[in-house]
């Protein structure tokens, strides 16, 4: 190896090494949504944006349905659901199934921090 | 939080894309040009049991469909990189039809609209295309806010893009990461003959991700 190439490969390598870090669980964008599960002794709710992407373009939930796109932006509590508002608009037996089936959407560990998963790292090579 | 927790919650992000940044400025190639090395279909993904996330003990786990299932028939992007999938261009190719309305598939409204911005610093300029963002979102997802619908009137930077303004909204959250730096940052200041700002149709049309020049 040249000499010169040597602070490259050192970056490159110090680079894998903070990126490899900070990806260890979820797929890509998966919300968890806990501000009342544990308290409500229910598992958080994990949201899965790739399941819903495949149906849905973006616009349907955030633009027709009014989800602020800022995780931890819309309180939705179970009430609003079954009252037909957030995951309501589809989940309601008719366009999705329906909220009486807890444990699909309340799937996580107890514990977990509310936020979207995947955040700002990639293990990919990138286009430099 | 501890106190040291939480600058150290601050300084690595930091650090990180000084790096990124530092690695992408030494690197800069022009990914135009198609690769000629195919590169194989090297991606994975954890099942719903395992993700860390997802509780194993639930009954109702094996009623939902695993990433996997879905992801892998789908276009392909590089290993890590988000879902691994090229999410315009498999709804491009009608390997999935997502519903433009709730209860029907309607027409949008879409833009065919190149911006080029070239206040980007050393890195090579932004090519911003309309069409990929239309595709997916109404005109008032984005329009007055986070971006005024006029050129020039937005002060976009990569500060608070990193932290979640602008294109970083959904860029880093459930769009392509934001360490794909050359995606964005792809029209050379040196080769571009035009005026940056609002471009001409015909609007670019992207090779599909891993046929794109890595290097």
């Amino acid at each position: 190896m040249k000499l010169n190439q040597l602070p490259f490969t050192f970056s490159i390598m110090f680079l894998t090494y903070l990126l490899s870090a900070s990806n260890l669980y979820g797929e890509y964008a998966d919300v968890v949504i806990n501000r009342y599960s544990d308290a409500a002794d229910v598992r958080p709710v994990i949201y899965p944006h790739w399941f819903h992407r495949i149906r849905f373009r973006c616009k349907v939930c955030h633009s027709e349905l009014g989800f602020k796109m800022r995780a931890g932006a819309n309180d939705i509590k179970m009430q609003n659901i079954i009252d037909g508002q957030f995951c309501g608009m589809c989940h309601n037996g008719e366009i999705a199934w329906s909220a009486e089936h807890c444990d699909r959407c309340h799937s996580g560990k107890p514990g977990l921090k509310s936020g979207i998963k995947g955040g700002d790292a990639t293990g990919g090579p990138s286009e430099w | 939080m501890s106190k040291n927790n939480f600058s150290l919650s601050l300084i690595i992000p930091f650090v990180k894309y000084s790096c990124v940044f530092f690695i992408a400025q030494l690197l800069a190639v022009d990914n135009n040009k198609p690769s000629s090395v195919a590169i194989p279909d090297d991606r994975a993904w954890k099942t719903l049991a395992e993700d860390g996330l997802h509780d194993p003990t639930n009954p109702a786990l094996k009623e939902l469909q695993n990433p996997g299932e879905a992801l892998s028939i789908l276009s392909e992007d590089f290993k890590g990189v988000g879902n691994q999938v090229d999410w315009v261009r498999a709804m491009n190719k009608k390997l999935i039809t997502p519903r433009s309305q709730i209860d029907k598939d309607a027409p949008l409204p879409t833009s065919n609209l190149d911006i080029i911005l070239p206040d980007t610093g050393e890195m090579a300029m932004v090519r911003f295309p309309h069409k990929a963002h239309t595709d997916w979102l109404d005109c008032s997802n984005c329009h007055p806010r986070p971006f005024k619908a006029e050129y020039n009137s937005n002060p976009i930077n990569m500060f608070a893009i990193l932290a979640g303004g602008y294109c970083g909204q959904c860029h880093g959250a459930v769009a392509f990461p934001l360490t794909e730096c050359r995606r964005c940052h792809s029209v050379s200041r040196k080769d571009f003959k035009g005026q940056p700002g609002p471009q001409p149709e015909p609007a670019k049309i992207y090779l599909p991700a891993k046929k794109q020049k890595v290097q």
